[in-house]
């Protein structure tokens, strides 16, 4: 495997061919703050969150999605970068409802914390607060879309690893939704396998089991790496066993 | 069939044409069709028949004319060479045409289009050659106009290496709006190696106002259809996609007749021309989505997936359809192909400017006396076009902007009149050269108003996937909303401006990065106007109604809260 040196924030650092600037950085130890992606997904590229210069470019990269290269030069942190950033989420804050004084995941939320990590202490933009609705036809699961913020982790999640695509989403814009099967109650579902992967994915208090009150609700995904991990060394043998 | 065997189908189309003594050629694109062409060819008919000239008289159902703002529009041929063309015709008049013209005597005088009107004399017409000259659901046509030569040219007298190279030295650049060169992209795919490689032509236009794409479909379905097939052939593809955008019935319909029709005589399929060239072109409907038009969530939907945009890199010359490589190219692009083998690619160099060669297909619509479709050299200035092609502007208007490039380009206020139309120059005024709608502004518009429009549009068609896009095209259209309601305060333009720098800088797609432009375009030019509308709560153009009252912020309230309250822990 090839190794690829560049330099991110003015530190020479060498990372493997293939390897995107946000997994090479964080291999570093340089952090980039993320809110769609997850380690052991497809990266997505919505959030915007991770975002980055680089030399010779006018415009700004999101690290998930870029692949790293030799002799790149990345900045992650700037006045500009921090703006804009701290600007996205604003904008998300905005977008639908997120008080997080009534929330499931409050003090355990993902948005929430990257919002006390960027600075964000109010928020200049109009407040959005579409009325939608919630979903908690399922006996385990409830969905409530105001707390959604359309990173599609439980689209992929759902996809790439327990493989049965209940999630997808439909509209565009501001009246974009996750959606089960064809937008159907969860408990209608036919697809639907009941194993939670999508919930504990979910950065936000969107997705929460049914019976939680404010703040209970803490999620935990490292049952993720753990699956993918598994499959990589199965993998040899799956392919043994076809041919 | 063979080069031979093409070149006596022209013969006999020409042959076919050569027997009729007059030709009544009625407009049957879009605009003409919904002003009443159906009705006229009709009463066409009905008197031919009538009058038993059926063989001798023969009506043509053809492509767009122009000007379109004077439809429906009839041209009748006469087997001399003569043309007179006529405007807003009525079934009534059509009659007359009929015994006046079939008897050799001269038309009425009225709704006479005069052959020296500046809008006819001052195109310059290489990918519309044909559009209102042939019937686009005969494929005879389009060969008696040397159709397909180029194709068979190209098939049997240059490498794929050499077609490459002509269009690249002809300079032709995407006409979608991008102004990428054509010649270099078609390089990239033909080197790219790979299984399978792919051809697609974006006909999924979009822009308010603007219809060229639509009015080429339409109007001459083969020439892009040639297009494509020379494009596989110089990049190494066998199949090839065209795009069409969902409520483009009319053109949809053709263009599948097209496919047919070239099938069936071998200048599409499995031995293209009696060569070894394997070519299929399929036809896939937009479902109404405007980011469908952007090449990687195009992509996405000819796949049969959800129409959202992906990151780039990689570009479709990498990794496309399939994750193949693919080349998209608009429709105007690929029409531009064919003529540019034909005349060969010096003659298309020799017209336009320096770096933006060729001609371009505009859309002129808005406040000029002769709205309709144009085709004009590139470096043409912006008063040529709205003073000369266009006529000048409408009754009792003054000039006051022109809009380019729709919803992701800016508007071009008077002092700058005399500017080329070429892609640098409409980037360097903050507009772009779009994909060539072209909207005259008189005084009576708003333009903060203007601005407004084109945000509605972009909020409603944002995809969704990233956040700039999303919630910041509606958070800016609230502003612009507030602005021209009354209730905007001091401070609501900085904070315009500094969303338009998020959503263009930090946006997924083109259609985010460029949805700020119609804003930032109209600051720069008419941010007096924005002014008038905050400070003294006017609007400049009479056309904002102002029914609300300044509101302080919320945002700007916290903003002062948390502030104090951070002075206070300090002071602890």
């Amino acid at each position: 495997m090839s190794v690829i040196t560049l330099t991110i924030d003015g530190h020479l650092v060498s990372g493997r061919a293939g390897q995107s600037v946000l997994e090479v950085s964080r291999d570093a130890g340089i952090e980039i703050p993320t809110l769609c992606w997850l380690e052991g997904l497809s990266p997505w590229g919505g959030c915007r969150l991770c975002v980055v210069e680089l030399k010779g470019e006018q415009r700004l990269f999101t690290s998930c999605t870029t692949v790293a290269a030799e002799g790149m030069h990345v900045v992650t942190r700037s006045a500009r970068l921090e703006n804009y950033r701290r600007m996205l989420v604003e904008l998300l804050l905005a977008e639908r409802n997120h008080y997080c004084a009534v929330c499931v995941v409050d003090g355990h939320c993902e948005l929430q914390s990257m919002a006390a990590r960027l600075g964000v202490d109010h928020v200049r933009f109009d407040y959005l607060n579409p009325p939608l609705p919630m979903d908690i036809s399922h006996d385990l699961f409830g969905l409530d879309h105001n707390r959604c913020i359309l990173c599609t982790r439980c689209v992929r999640v759902c996809d790439e690893v327990e493989g049965a695509h209940t999630w997808d989403v439909r509209g565009r814009g501001t009246t974009e939704r996750v959606v089960i099967d064809l937008d159907r109650p969860w408990k209608e579902s036919t697809s639907c396998t009941r194993c939670g992967k999508c919930v504990q994915v979910c950065p936000v208090g969107a997705l929460f089991h049914k019976g939680v009150t404010v703040g209970e609700m803490v999620k935990d995904n490292s049952f993720l790496m753990d699956i993918i991990k598994r499959r990589r060394s199965a993998q040899p043998f799956v392919e043994r066993r076809r041919s | 069939m063979n080069r031979a065997e093409l070149d006596q189908l022209r013969d006999r189309a020409r042959q076919a044409k050569g027997e009729q003594r007059v030709r009544f050629l009625v407009c049957y694109s879009t605009p003409c069709l919904s002003s009443g062409a159906p009705a006229i060819r009709a009463a066409l008919e009905e008197g031919i028949a009538e009058e038993g000239r059926k063989g001798e008289v023969a009506v043509v159902a053809t492509g767009c004319m122009g000007p379109c703002s004077r439809g429906p529009r009839v041209t009748v041929q006469h087997r001399g060479g003569q043309e007179t063309a006529y405007e807003r015709v009525t079934p009534e008049m059509a009659r007359v045409l009929l015994r006046r013209h079939a008897a050799d005597e001269e038309g009425p005088p009225e709704h006479v289009l005069a052959p020296d009107l500046p809008y006819f004399t001052r195109q310059t017409r290489w990918v519309l050659e044909n559009s209102g000259r042939v019937d686009p659901e005969n494929i005879a046509d389009y060969i008696g106009r040397d159709g397909y030569a180029a194709l068979g040219r190209a098939l049997h007298e240059m490498t794929p290496e050499e077609v490459c190279e002509a269009i690249a030295r002809s300079g032709l650049r995407g006409r979608g709006g991008g102004g990428y060169p054509t010649g270099l992209k078609w390089h990239l795919v033909r080197k790219a190696r790979a299984e399978r490689k792919f051809v697609v032509a974006n006909g999924d236009e979009g822009d308010p106002g603007a219809y060229m794409d639509r009015t080429l479909m339409e109007s001459d379905p083969h020439k892009i259809l040639e297009g494509m097939a020379i494009a596989g052939y110089a990049v190494g593809a066998d199949k090839g996609f065209i795009y069409v955008r969902g409520e483009y019935a009319v053109a949809a319909k053709r263009l599948e007749k097209a496919i047919r029709d070239a099938e069936r005589l071998g200048l599409l399929g499995a031995r293209v021309l009696d060569s070894s060239f394997r070519f299929r072109i399929d036809l896939r409907l937009g479902a109404g989505a405007f980011v469908c038009g952007e090449e990687t969530a195009l992509m996405n939907s000819i796949m049969g997936g959800r129409g959202n945009p992906s990151p780039r890199p990689p570009y479709p010359a990498q990794r496309g359809l399939w994750n193949q490589p693919t080349l998209i190219n608009n429709v105007e692009t690929l029409g531009a192909v064919a003529p540019i083998l034909r005349h060969g690619p010096e003659a298309f160099a020799a017209i336009g400017t320096a770096k933006s060669k060729g001609t371009k297909i505009f859309a002129l619509v808005g406040e000029v006396r002769t709205a309709g479709l144009i085709e004009v050299p590139m470096g043409i200035t912006l008063r040529e076009i709205v003073e000369g092609v266009g006529g000048g502007m409408s009754e009792g208007e003054t000039f006051k902007a022109a809009q380019t490039g729709g919803p992701s380009g800016g508007c071009i206020p008077r002092e700058h009149l005399d500017t080329p139309v070429d892609y640098e120059s409409l980037t360097a005024l903050g507009s772009i050269m779009g994909s060539g709608g072209l909207i005259v502004m008189g005084q009576k518009s708003c333009m903060v108003d203007v601005a407004k429009y084109f945000m509605d549009f972009c909020l409603d068609e944002s995809c969704g996937k990233c956040i700039p896009c999303r919630a910041g095209t509606v958070e800016m259209h609230r502003i612009l909303e507030r602005i021209t309601s009354g209730s905007a305060v001091e401070g609501e333009i900085e904070r315009l401006e500094e969303l338009c720098a998020l959503a263009r800088e930090a946006s997924l797609c083109g259609l985010g990065a460029t949805a700020p432009n119609p804003v930032l375009a109209t600051l720069r030019y008419f941010r007096d106007e924005y002014h008038a509308h905050i400070r003294e709560h006017r609007c400049p153009a009479g056309v904002c109604r102002f029914t609300d009252v300044p509101r302080e912020h919320l945002g700007d309230r916290q903003a002062a809260q948390m502030q104090s309250a951070r002075s206070e822990m300090e002071g602890i």
